[in-house]
């Protein structure tokens, strides 16, 4: 019924286009424009992230030092940068990014519609979370400094001031991560409702590219998983500020409770973030290899098995919290359950690349780096998995390299395949490939550089979140080690200037892209680069599915989504 | 101006109907872990039922009552907006606001009778649980009202009548955690 508006050209409201800078970049309800916003703002809190990383990463190596660009590093200091690095990295670095920057870039124009169906809660959503961000940033800054008590949060270290020396800092941090979290829920809200009910006519369900629908997926896994910890904080809060006594156990309460809404929600957030860049990853590796997505309805079901699993796994972060070890049996198994399907994906993209005529570009590279990253981070998962070995991994460096190997491929190697795959669609220009495969070697060399050593320490028994290691005999003699990880974490750090001086030269002279540089199916490469206000001139029709590479009856090696032969 | 987005249904539901219903998914997920919360003390520590004795089961019951009859009224609202009576609409829709504002007004009173005899949010973990939970689920009541004024008033002058359907929609929701809250907090004792 809504076909006959359809055909009404899109660029109705070009007339608009005489906006001010701020109703343009500020104020704007265009998709694209409020991706760009989470993007920026998400790399700017990961300059932040990677700053603190270093100045934690060099107190460690060399403790007592005035490191360069911030001073002497307090035990105070120490606790508030592995805190806040963590809660940065993902909270304000991969969800804005993979989640919201990709969703909202993507999902309009892979389903072929002009804009979100809720223009105006798109907005919102950035402003809350540009809000919490500022929020988050203050709470460094008040009397005590920022919050302490790792991004976990665990009461009743962050619940009482007394423990934890940072009154105020706590609920600052408390206050910004439950605005972050609603921030997501508007957009998340945004992004079902749109690729549920705007897709392009022709499009069923089966035409959706992977990366929306796992887009959609992780909206789904995040709304319903997010909802205990926002009552969760909502709870610390008033036993921080008026003097409740959910997590105080004088008063009847359970400290244990958080670390249960905690991670109910932790958990599936780890899917979250992943299924995005599994989208990302599966669009670079058909595109690049020119071949049809292995399976495509196989690796659908098994996205939506691996969300209603992560729902059943979230205990085996406690199993040393004084939970019944009958229960830990339960989550063993649900957890060793959860490596199958995703393991199943990674088999897919092998599948993929199969016998594909491959090209090595940089977004190529990023998504292989990805799948073989990803791969030691999820076989490390297993020995934490179980209940057995868990017990003595526990809060070691094992524990810290493993999660470091799952969310470095998610988070930064996914945001970089995604953003040197779409670079010419955002901005319309091509990016350095140079210079693009030699910022890859030099973040993925020295990657691994600082964190399989770091699997080494944890085996040897070196606990996290410690100031110093000096008066620990049996730990001082591997400071060595320590200090090739932080050298490597220096030159990973200095290699994304690379990248930065990339992004901003193909910026003003890059070659030109054109509408479809790589010969791409899907619809975001069917309008110009960068798309206008209103993304299409005449909003498509979708005729088939989004991976029809190299089909025999054809005789170039593509076939857009919305081509009628 | 409206996106072409915005008017496609592809889903077979007008796309604010749809956007309500997942909102309110998120919603039932935060009450849901309150409620899992509240129900595992409670089911741990015995004297739990000492201190919800003092709860009035009487006040609850008008308030379930003041609220369920509000929200026969969302529903009369919704069927004057489908006739197209948008003034009759609106009318109805302010009973329903009425009854909302009525419900927070017994709830005052209520805590101010119980804070006056000792109970407040600091007591013990049954008090915290009380006050948080009928908080929040009044925070919605209050985000309700103010959601339904601004459709009421739209739909006195006859616009965006299909609203209508989408405010009753949220207050049944905000109606039915009180179906949860009261069992929970005043009767099972």
């Amino acid at each position: 019924m809504a076909h006959a508006v359809d055909h009404a050209p899109a660029h109705d409201d070009h007339g608009h286009h005489e906006q001010s800078f701020f109703m343009k970049y500020m104020w704007s309800t265009d998709h694209k424009m409020i991706a760009m916003q989470y993007m920026f703002t998400g790399m700017l809190m990961a300059m932040l992230g990677g700053f603190f990383a270093y100045v934690f990463r060099m107190q460690n190596a060399f403790p007592g030092m005035a490191v360069p660009g911030f001073g002497l590093v307090t035990p105070a200091d120490y606790n508030m940068l592995v805190t806040n690095h963590g809660t940065i990295m993902i909270f304000w670095v991969a969800m804005p990014v993979l989640v919201a920057a990709f969703g909202n870039f993507l999902i309009p124009l892979m389903v072929g519609c002009d804009d979100m169906v809720f223009p105006k809660l798109n907005r919102l959503s950035y402003q809350i979370f540009l809000l919490s961000a500022i929020v988050l940033i203050a709470g460094f800054f008040v009397p005590g400094g920022g919050f302490g008590g790792a991004w976990t949060a665990y009461p009743p270290l962050s619940a009482v001031g007394v423990y934890n020396l940072t009154p105020m800092g706590s609920s600052f941090w408390v206050l910004a991560v439950a605005l972050e979290f609603v921030a997501f829920l508007l957009g998340g809200i945004n992004f079902i409702t749109t690729s549920m009910n705007s897709r392009a006519p022709g499009m069923k369900l089966y035409d959706i590219p992977i990366v929306v629908w796992t887009i959609v997926i992780a909206s789904v896994l995040f709304m319903c998983s997010v909802g205990p910890l926002i009552a969760g904080a909502i709870m610390l809060l008033f036993d921080q500020n008026i003097g409740t006594g959910f997590f105080n156990p004088a008063m009847g309460g359970d400290p244990v409770l958080w670390q249960h809404l905690f991670w109910f929600f932790g958990h599936p957030e780890v899917y979250v973030v992943l299924l995005p860049t599994l989208g990302i990853v599966a669009e670079i590796i058909c595109v690049f290899s020119r071949k049809k997505l292995f399976a495509y309805q196989t690796v659908l079901y098994t996205m939506f098995g691996t969300g209603i699993l992560s729902f059943t796994v979230w205990a085996h972060h406690q199993f040393i919290s004084g939970i019944d070890p009958r229960m830990a049996n339960v989550f063993t198994i649900t957890t060793l359950l959860i490596s199958v399907p995703i393991a199943e994906m990674l088999f897919v993209y092998i599948a993929t690349l199969y016998k594909g005529s491959i090209t090595l570009s940089t977004p190529m590279l990023w998504a292989l780096g990805f799948i073989a990253t990803f791969l030691i981070g999820g076989v490390t998962g297993i020995y934490l998995g179980t209940a057995g070995s868990d017990i003595y991994f526990h809060d070691t460096y094992f524990v810290l390299a493993h999660f470091h190997y799952t969310f470095f491929p998610i988070a930064i190697i996914g945001t970089y395949a995604g953003v040197t795959y779409w670079y010419p669609k955002m901005f319309g220009r091509m990016l350095d490939e140079t210079l693009g495969k030699i910022h890859f070697w030099l973040t993925f060399i020295p990657f691994n550089c600082i964190f399989i050593p770091l699997f080494f320490l944890g085996l040897w028994g070196e606990h996290r979140r410690i100031y110093s290691y000096e008066l620990f005999d049996e730990l001082w003699k591997y400071q060595g080690i320590r200090q090739f990880a932080t050298v490597a974490l220096v030159v990973m750090l200095a290699a994304q200037a690379i990248f930065i001086w990339n992004f901003f030269k193909s910026l003003w002279s890059g070659p030109i892209a054109g509408p479809n540089p790589y010969n791409a199916n899907t619809l975001e490469w069917q309008c110009p680069s960068p798309p206008p206000h209103g993304n299409f001139a005449e909003l498509p029709t979708v005729y088939r599915p989004p991976y029809e590479y190299s089909h025999p009856d054809r005789k170039e090696d593509f076939w857009p989504q919305n081509s009628p032969v | 101006m409206t996106p072409i987005a915005t008017t496609r249904s592809t889903a077979g539901l007008p796309t604010g109907t749809l956007g309500v219903w997942w909102l309110l998914g998120s919603e039932i997920v935060i009450f849901g872990g309150l409620l899992c919360s509240y129900i595992m003390h409670r089911l741990s520590h015995d004297w739990w039922s000492a201190e919800a004795a003092h709860t009035n089961v009487y006040i609850g019951l008008t308030n379930t009552f003041v609220l369920l009859t509000s929200s026969l009224f969302a529903v009369l609202a919704h069927a004057a907006a489908q006739r197209g009576d948008g003034k009759l609409a609106a009318r109805r829709l302010w009973y329903t606001i009425a009854g909302g504002g009525m419900f927070l007004c017994i709830k005052a009173a209520e805590w101010t009778i119980e804070i006056s005899n000792g109970m407040t949010i600091s007591s013990s973990s049954f008090w915290s649980f009380y006050y948080t939970a009928a908080g929040i689920h009044a925070s919605h009541v209050i985000a309700g009202m103010i959601a339904m004024a601004v459709v009421a008033m739209d739909a006195a002058k006859g616009k965006f009548l299909h609203r209508v359907e989408n405010a009753g929609i949220y207050w049944h929701f905000v109606d039915l955690v009180w179906i949860f809250l009261f069992p929970l907090l005043y009767i099972a004792k």
